[in-house]
């Protein structure tokens, strides 16, 4: 017992201030802050800066793919020697662009910008804590994340340019530095960049695993936790369990490429000359990789999911539908992520029957998927719907996931991912299902809990124009590039004018590219919102969108440590929306069951016993310390 | 005593897991490392089952590091116990037995690397010999940070900081070096079915 009662001092040792705003210098209170809402906000204003460079290396590859011939010369003073003496773009230079379009887009935006904006944020604030279970570890985490961008940053203005063997890096093109220039500098400064992300994911994930697991307040159980913090729960638990895989992979690689061993070379000849590796395999890369690459697609999508069930729930003025069938899905898609990774390889001479095996796995994952999307439509049906930036965001975000799922059962079955591996079909897809819905929940996320982060509004018209832009953007680049995808047109070439097989569809591409480029444009409206509103903004009111969870029972601006004074206790789950009978349309976790006798269901009634119970037994406990 | 009550009011009262946050913290670690372990040891059996693997002999050497690993844990343990009924001396002379063996049973890996180049297995080579050295690398670099923790142990017991009222530190150092040592063990286990 001694042990138990020196930890609860050990954790709540250093917050001890928290009922005043005691001095910080400016570098610890935001530079090298330990507060998870600070951290929340510098994962988030670095994102959006990754957010925007990943989406401008996107814009001037589409320039190159929708206008080949076009005199490209203007783009000189941003991209030096990669634009030749003739106005085109160096067909490697392409490669780099692709290469690092992805590793931003994954890692950097939809990776640390979702989750290390949103679980850093929402977690102590909903749960109840006063902070992260280690303030240290998650300073460590940005910092961790802040190195591996300055050196992802640095390898594209290196004179042999960036990674450029695609954002899965596969030996031996990544493994051979004389295979390719950005297989040089760029690709040792790629690895070096991701060891330390990697290493900032693992110390935010283990941080928010233990948070939610110990630090929730009294009466939040885990059947009362808004949806958001499973979401993040399992997201987090899903990075646990892959990031150290691709570390492995990642040092295996290393290894290969700077010491000479051979994981994953075998048997090359460079310009006519065997290489002395022997006894390697590329394959076994690709296990690696992708035992952590398929996980990954979902520790991008979850959080997502989470941000939209709340936002939805909200909105609708109703209680999410199927909380359990939600949490049970999430469940279940986390386990499936880990058993069907070889669906990205089949076409890599895997066993057909092993195929199918994980081509079963893989469509399984369609059903806990579709009890989501299930779960949505009904949690709106018949809602007093309130359409705020962050719902349309929502919505958005549900029909983009339907609409890029549907192809997701396609490209799971193995005959059909033979025809399409690698064509703009899976492009299509991945960007629907995987980028635009998680860049969704990521803006729906930021309109929603704008006003807490800030304690102001964002604009919302300003809001409604950039949602339109960005929806019908979105399905004006990934809608046409199916059919270029069915007609068989592979992703990363450079140039298609040059094989008479592929000489159709130049006025699709080149649609394509003018809807990317105005999506692209139509983000800065977001991004001047966002500024703006952060200093500019019309003050945010308490409880802007009559939410029930905690964060809102905190001051307009929380102060460190959250709550001024103790931590509310939560009497009741997070979904009391239009309860029938209640006064107000919605009521937050921490008013309990004792006070709202007109709106309380039979079961209910008898929770008011349980109450007393807990709060009686609160004060023994008090009694007892003193 | 004043200011600690004053804290106390504000704890959850029913922690719902009993279990300090650093220690669990500690745990979700440890799980990491066996993943990173997981995919070393699975990708050993993938390549090894395409064939063209080299059959080799394991060092001579590991044998007798695998016993100093695990005579250390049997020493931590015994510290561990002796915090528990506030025996500092114990504690004191355990935890230096305990480091000693740590730091030979890193000597001994290096050895065993000496051993394998005897031998004329080099990192560089079949894969077979690599997947070895990488599996003591890693599992080396680990250990050498049990053995900071241990020398860091150390140092607070002769500040008469480890004793029963203050086992966090003892409790998550043991289960640190109980599981790498384990972790060996498992390798070895591995290494001499597969290898």
């Amino acid at each position: 017992m001694a042990t138990a009662a020196e930890a609860h001092i050990d954790v709540h040792g250093h917050d001890d201030h928290h009922d005043h705003d005691h001095e910080q210098s400016f570098i610890s209170k935001y530079i090298f802050s330990t507060d998870h809402k600070t951290i929340a906000k510098q994962f988030l204003i670095t994102g959006i800066i990754w957010a925007v460079i990943g989406a401008a290396l996107s814009a001037i590859f589409r320039l190159q793919l929708g206008f080949p011939e076009a005199d490209l010369g203007w783009l000189r003073p941003l991209l030096g020697k990669w634009i030749s003496p003739e106005g085109t773009l160096d067909p490697e230079f392409y490669l780099a662009l692709v290469t690092m379009h992805g590793t931003i887009m994954v890692f950097f935006v939809l990776t640390a910008g979702l989750s290390g904006t949103f679980s850093n944020y929402l977690i102590p604030l909903q749960i109840g804590a006063r902070d992260m279970a280690s303030g240290f570890m998650n300073m460590l985490s940005y910092w961790f994340f802040f190195v591996s961008s300055v050196i992802m940053l640095i390898s594209l203005f290196i004179e042999t340019g960036p990674a450029s063997g695609g954002w899965v890096v596969y030996p031996p093109l990544s493994a051979l530095p004389e295979a390719m220039s950005g297989s040089g500098l760029g690709m040792t400064l790629w690895l070096v960049a991701m060891v330390f992300f990697i290493a900032s994911s693992l110390l935010g994930g283990i941080n928010y695993v233990s948070t939610v697991i110990n630090l929730r307040t009294k009466g939040m159980t885990f059947s009362r936790l808004p949806l958001t913090i499973w979401a993040f729960f399992l997201t987090a638990v899903i990075g646990i369990l892959s990031f150290p895989v691709l570390f492995a992979a990642a040092l295996l690689l290393v290894f290969d490429r700077s010491f000479g061993t051979s994981f994953y070379l075998s048997e090359i000849y460079i310009n006519g000359e065997a290489l002395p590796n022997v006894g390697g395999s590329p394959i076994l890369y690709q296990h690696l990789f992708w035992f952590l690459g398929h996980p990954e697609v979902y520790i991008v999508l979850l959080p997502a999911l989470g941000i939209t069930s709340e936002i939805i729930a909200t909105n609708s003025r109703k209680p999410i539908f199927g909380y359990k069938a939600m949490i049970i899905s999430m469940m279940g898609i986390t386990f499936l992520s880990f058993i069907v990774w070889a669906h990205h390889m089949f076409v890599s001479g895997l066993n057909p029957f092993l195929g199918s095996i994980f081509m079963f796995l893989t469509l399984i994952i369609a059903v806990p998927s579709a009890v989501k999307v299930f779960n949505y439509l009904t949690t709106l049906w018949k809602g007093n719907i309130v359409f705020t930036p962050a719902m349309l965001f929502s919505i958005g975000l549900v029909s983009v996931f339907i609409s890029g799922g549907i192809t997701g059962i396609f490209l799971g079955n193995s005959a059909i991912d033979i025809q399409l591996h690698d064509t703009y079909f899976v492009v299509a897809h991945f960007h629907l299902v995987m980028g635009a819905a998680s860049s969704f929940g990521l803006l729906a996320g930021v309109y929603h809990w704008f006003p807490k982060m800030f304690g102001r509004m964002m604009d919302a018209r300003l809001g409604y124009i950039h949602f339109w832009l960005t929806f019908i953007g979105i399905y004006s680049v990934f809608f046409p590039m199916h059919y270029i995808g069915i007609a068989g047109f592979p992703r990363r070439y450079y140039s298609f004018t040059n094989f008479d097989a592929f000489s159709g569809f130049t006025d699709l591409n080149m649609f394509i590219s003018i809807a990317a480029i105005a999506t692209f444009i139509g983000q800065f409206i977001f991004l001047f919102n966002f500024f703006y509103s952060i200093f500019r903004g019309r003050k945010a009111p308490a409880n802007p969108w009559k939410s029930t969870t905690l964060e809102w029972t905190t001051p307009r601006v929380p102060g460190h440590g959250n709550w001024p004074g103790e931590i509310p206790k939560v009497y009741r789950w997070a979904y009391d929306y239009s309860k029938p009978g209640a006064e107000d349309d919605f009521i937050p976790q921490t008013v309990p069951f004792s006070q709202t006798m007109e709106s309380n269901l039979p079961h209910e009634n008898d929770m008011i016993a349980l109450e007393k119970e807990m709060d009686a037994e609160e004060i023994v406990v008090h009694e007892a310390k003193h | 005593m004043m200011a600690e009550d004053y804290k106390l009011v504000d704890t959850p009262v029913e922690q719902p897991l009993s279990m300090h946050p650093k220690k669990f913290a500690l745990w979700l670690f440890i799980v990491t490392v066996v993943m990173i372990f997981a995919a070393f040891t699975s990708a050993h059996i993938v390549r090894q089952a395409d064939g063209d693997w080299l059959i080799y002999d394991l060092p001579t050497m590991l044998w007798y590091t695998s016993a100093i690993i695990l005579l250390s844990s049997v020493f931590m343990q015994w510290a561990y116990m002796a915090a528990k009924k506030d025996k500092l001396e114990q504690v004191k002379l355990a935890l230096a037995i305990t480091t000693v063996l740590g730091i030979l049973f890193l000597v001994g890996q290096v050895k065993a690397w000496g051993q394998l180049v005897d031998n004329n297995i080099y990192f560089n080579g079949n894969p077979a010999g690599s997947f070895l050295y990488v599996f003591t690398f890693v599992h080396a670099l680990h250990l050498v940070s049990g053995v900071i923790y241990l020398i860091y142990m150390l140092i607070s017991s002769y500040k008469y900081k480890v004793h029963a009222k203050n086992m966090l530190n003892m409790e998550m150092c043991s289960t640190w070096w109980h599981f790498l040592g384990g972790l060996w063990i498992y390798l070895f286990i591995f290494l001499l079915l597969n290898h």
